[in-house]
């Protein structure tokens, strides 16, 4: 599956989304398949503050659970309502799924996050 | 490759996993396949149909010669005089403590000739044990065999319909928990009515050189009814299911026999084995704490170590736990106070700081519905 370049991306295998200041946080192929069958999607409430580089959540497979890293920090506004009862959405469409909405708190804030290709590039090491 | 993945070892199947596509992961010192399709999916083709797993990585330990019946009711719980020849039992290897050493299946394949299968990650410490044990009772030699098989396992309702057509063996002869001697797909092998799922299913010893040949064949035979190859991750949700503790998480030396339910193993009719004291003791005295199943009340996943509460109190420990694909809960293992094992008994879990509701139930999770076969 092809890491979309609409979007950046951590080294803990999270994407983010950006439009203007509101952006969405996924999983992506490399981590939902890494995870196996998702069962359960953990997320904060909205208005929980977020900050980059800490977890925010988790997410659990049938054999696992990890930890959910926050891309940028911010202010949670929305949470998919799909994941309560379709957490396999993960597996399926790792990309189209997004977990959280976040109000970032500094937009320009990317610096430490990989493009697609770099991305790319550390699934294959 | 790191050193470590190239000091791992491999299965007679182990290129044939690879390039099916199985996910790879080290499990007890060995590369073994964790999930081919899907640990969900191939948790289901276990119950509805059949899977098929490699479990070459179990040890397999053959005691024979005039002393090997005493040898081996010493070091077992259970009593072996009780098998007849082509049968098997469940059984504990123990410590003078009545704790766990392994679990075992102990196959009498003669009068004087006993197979114990063993946990891979415990074959080196049991067979030492062993045959320091085999020693003192004398008149028996203790061989580990692990290399001489590779071990398949067809499981699931439709294991039979699979497995009847590349042998000879009148598969409806064999009564669970017995085996016998065959061919399959040409291949010598012993083929026994045993399992780790739940489920219905024959768990094949096969030569390693042929364990390629048998596991494809078996595939081929179950392509009509979708049967479909499957990992350790399946193994473990669908032993879960069924309530089989598994060494390492359930039981270990620090639990005894009775602690975790397996008093059904223990021959206390045979005149003396290893751990038979304490474990008298243990009895006459009462437990103070017990293996119990739970199935969580709140959403969340209780996972092995995890604590179990007691209005706020740490009172046990998760020793299993997932969220089971067939029955859709989550659910799991774990020892507490026997005050609170009753089914019924209302618990918490302490899942990553939230404390999560859970009830104690009955065990097994899940158990079959008995065919009308000879069981």
């Amino acid at each position: 599956m092809p890491y979309p370049a609409d979007r950046k991306y951590t080294k803990d295998h999270e994407w983010i989304r950006l439009n203007g200041e509101i952006a969405e946080v996924g999983i992506t192929d490399f981590a939902q398949d890494q995870l196996g069958d998702v069962v359960f999607v953990e997320l904060p409430d909205p208005g929980r503050r977020v900050t980059a580089g800490e977890s925010f959540g988790s997410i659990e497979s049938v054999k696992a659970v990890s930890e959910l890293f926050a891309p940028m920090s911010g202010e949670v506004l929305e949470v998919n309502p799909t994941l309560k009862d379709h957490p396999e959405a993960v597996n399926a469409t790792p990309h189209e799924t997004w977990m959280v909405k976040v109000r970032l708190s500094d937009p320009e804030a990317t610096g430490s996050l990989l493009d697609s290709s770099q991305y790319e590039a550390l699934t294959r090491t | 490759m790191t050193d470590t993945a190239a000091s791992l070892r491999t299965t007679p199947l182990h290129a044939r996993h690879r390039a099916s596509g199985a996910r790879m992961v080290p499990y007890a010192g060995w590369e073994m396949p964790v999930e081919y399709s899907g640990i969900v999916n191939e948790h289901l083709a276990v119950r509805s149909r059949a899977g098929l797993f490699d479990v070459s990585h179990m040890g397999e330990i053959e005691v024979a010669g005039k002393g090997a019946l005493e040898a081996v009711q010493r070091v077992s719980s259970n009593d072996a005089a009780a098998l007849k020849v082509g049968q098997a039992q469940y059984a504990g290897l123990l410590t003078p403590e009545g704790t766990f050493i392994d679990d075992m299946l102990v196959y009498r394949m003669g009068p004087s000739h006993f197979m114990l299968v063993v946990n891979a990650a415990n074959t080196v410490k049991d067979f030492a044990w062993i045959s320091e044990q085999v020693k003192l009772t004398g008149d028996a030699a203790c061989v580990d065999s692990s290399s001489r098989y590779a071990l398949l396992a067809i499981q699931g309702p439709a294991a039979r319909d699979v497995l009847q057509p590349l042998t000879g063996v009148e598969l409806s002869d064999i009564r669970y928990y017995w085996f016998s001697y065959g061919e399959v797909a040409a291949a010598r092998v012993t083929i026994s009515r045993t399992g780790y799922t739940g489920e219905d299913g024959y768990e094949i010893f096969v030569p390693p050189n042929m364990a390629d040949r048998v596991w494809q064949a078996l595939l081929e035979s179950g392509r009509h009814a979708d049967v479909i190859p499957c990992g350790l991750g399946a193994r473990d949700t669908l032993r879960l299911e069924a309530a089989m503790r598994l060494y390492g998480n359930d039981i270990d030396e620090s639990t005894t026999v009775l602690e975790a339910g397996l008093g059904w193993t223990i021959g206390w009719k045979k005149s003396d084995f290893i751990g038979r004291e304490r474990l008298l003791e243990q009895k006459e005295r009462g437990l103070a704490r017990t293996l119990v199943g739970f199935e969580m009340l709140e959403r969340g996943i209780a996972r092995q170590g995890y604590a179990v509460l007691h209005q706020g109190n740490r009172v046990g420990q998760v020793t299993s736990g997932t969220q089971t694909p067939f029955l859709k809960k989550a659910i799991g293992m774990a020892y507490v106070p026997t005050a609170f094992s009753t089914p019924g008994s209302q618990i918490e879990i302490d899942v990553r700081g939230r404390v999560t509701k859970a009830q104690v139930v009955p065990l097994p999770f899940y158990k079959r519905v008995m065919g009308s076969g000879v069981i």
